[in-house]
């Protein structure tokens, strides 16, 4: 048996979850859709006492409309994002970015939530909520509840705010109105891996396609997922010539600082964040301008 | 407080109820404990797909699922594919027309995963037959003969099926 031994809880409501975690906080870790803990659990790379197996608490299921925001409960699952009209409907953003996160029997099991709690940089839920300026809604045990944005959220790699007793219940992501036009790009070694390079996008264009309301993260170039705001200052008001989107590369490259590993080096994914954000505006502005809507 | 969990899991149509230690991973359950050794081990870490099982008619890593997670689930394995006779059924049969494995040790997990892929999608394209197998390593065919292999797989389904909605329609 490859894991160390541990004790197993399945709490079936938030309460119990978080009683548990009270009472066993730093000694416990949240076993959620397991594709990200159970790998590091294989390779002893962390071998908690107790393990609160939240999966079956049914009420943090669901994606439902709320007020600007599509919720997402913490343990709706990627396939159950990738299959809902609703939302393909309200962001499509996030039915185009859910593609791209493993492979089908990952996101079988795979959660909203344990995405977002593990924090990889280079994730794709993380990316797209920073773009969009989203919300991460914190159970605590007391049963209050915190609303975090991103850049408070996501602190470095693998490592965010969230303390031993607290939850990730919901995440919130804001709805983008049909006119908009979005896109979510990346490039990984292999379809399924994780991205060396990714650039979500979202903007508005009037009717002489001047853009307003850019909104564009990156994310796997930087140990969070980051909002490239000067870019987004850079192009309000701004048409999309050969000028204008060489400035923007040029800008992205400035904003990034990755790191060199075995799949790529800093200067190619430097260059690969510039290139990605000139292809992700290329096909919002297409889409703003009533091209193809649906991804 | 112990270690051991109680389960109760049906594996190809038959209830098995154990006592377990609660880091047994499925895969280990499903080969050691009931001797269906026909899903195998690779990296056991999500990433080559030799482990890959139905549950609840979904594929999914049994490398990345303790036992106790299926606790009151339905699972099928390879084990579960061939006829009643011992025969082999259409998916299996074109991997062997096909010559679709040579040392066959990923081939059970290419089966369950194209099984559901089939079952949603009888007339796939060569892209999408690629992207259903993204997540199963073969090192051995370089995936040619697999993909051959779901392509008469898929035409004999779709002929199969054309027939019974006739029959239906009549
Ligand atoms: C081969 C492979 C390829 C992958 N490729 C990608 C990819 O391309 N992109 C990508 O984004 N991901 C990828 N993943 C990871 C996968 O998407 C995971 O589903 C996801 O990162 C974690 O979700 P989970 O529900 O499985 O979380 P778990 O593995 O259960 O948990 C992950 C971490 O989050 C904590 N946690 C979980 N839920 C909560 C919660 N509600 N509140 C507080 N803490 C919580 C856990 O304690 C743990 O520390 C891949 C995984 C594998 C095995
Ligand atoms: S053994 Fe499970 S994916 Fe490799
Ligand atoms: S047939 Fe040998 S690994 Fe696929």
């Amino acid at each position: 048996m490859k894991p160390a031994v541990f004790s197993y809880l399945r709490p079936t409501n938030l309460q119990e979850a978080l009683t548990f975690l009270e009472e066993y906080g730093e000694d416990a870790k949240i076993l959620s859709g397991g594709q990200s803990l159970i790998p590091t659990m294989n390779m002893r790379l962390s071998a908690p006492a107790y393990l609160i197996d939240i999966s079956r608490i049914s009420d943090l299921n669901y994606i439902k409309l709320d007020g600007d925001f599509l919720a997402v409960g913490a343990l709706t699952k990627h396939k159950d994002i990738e299959n809902s009209d609703l939302v393909k409907d309200a962001c499509p953003l996030l039915s185009e970015a859910i593609r791209w996160v493993g492979h089908t029997q990952i996101r079988n099991r795979g959660t909203v939530g344990g995405s977002i709690a593990h924090g990889d940089p280079s994730a794709e839920l993380p990316c797209v909520l920073t773009a969009l300026r989203g919300e991460i809604v914190i159970a605590n045990v007391d049963g209050s509840e915190e609303v975090l944005v991103p850049e408070e959220f996501f602190l470095t790699y693998m490592l965010t705010s969230l303390q031993p007793e607290q939850m990730v219940k919901e995440v919130r992501f804001p709805i983008i109105p049909q006119e908009s036009g979005s896109a979510f790009v990346e490039v990984a070694r292999r379809h399924g891996d994780f991205g060396l390079a990714e650039v979500a996008a979202v903007l508005d264009i009037d009717n002489e396609g001047h853009l307003l309301n850019v909104k564009i993260a990156v994310g796997g170039v930087n140990p969070t997922p980051i909002a490239l705001e000067q870019v987004e200052e850079y192009l309000i008001g701004k048409k999309l010539t050969d000028e204008v989107l060489r400035q923007v590369s040029d800008l992205t490259q400035e904003s990034v600082d990755p790191e060199s590993d075995l799949h790529g080096t800093a200067e190619y994914r430097r260059e690969l964040a510039g290139t990605l954000t000139v292809r992700a505006l290329k096909i919002a502005v297409e889409r703003a301008r009533g091209g193809e809507k649906n991804v | 407080m112990s270690n051991k969990v109680q389960v109760g899991i049906s594996i190809n149509g038959k209830k098995v109820q154990k006592q377990v230690e609660s880091r047994l991973l499925l895969t280990d359950f499903i080969r050691d404990e009931c001797n269906l050794t026909g899903t195998h081990l690779g990296c056991e870490h999500g990433v080559c797909g030799a482990c890959t099982i139905l549950l609840d008619n979904e594929p999914v890593r049994g490398c990345l699922m303790f036992a106790v997670q299926a606790d009151g689930c339905e699972i099928q394995t390879v084990e579960s594919l061939n006829h009643v006779d011992g025969t082999l059924n259409v998916l299996q049969q074109s991997f062997s027309d096909n010559h679709a494995l040579q040392c066959g040790f990923c081939t059970p997990g290419f089966l369950m995963t194209l099984t559901h892929f089939l079952k949603d999608n009888q007339n796939p394209t060569e892209n999408e037959i690629r992207e259903a197998i993204s997540g199963n390593l073969c090192r051995c065919t370089g995936y040619a003969n697999i993909i051959k292999a779901v392509q008469q797989a898929s035409q004999i389904l779709q002929k199969e099926n054309s027939n019974c909605s006739v029959v239906s329609a009549q």
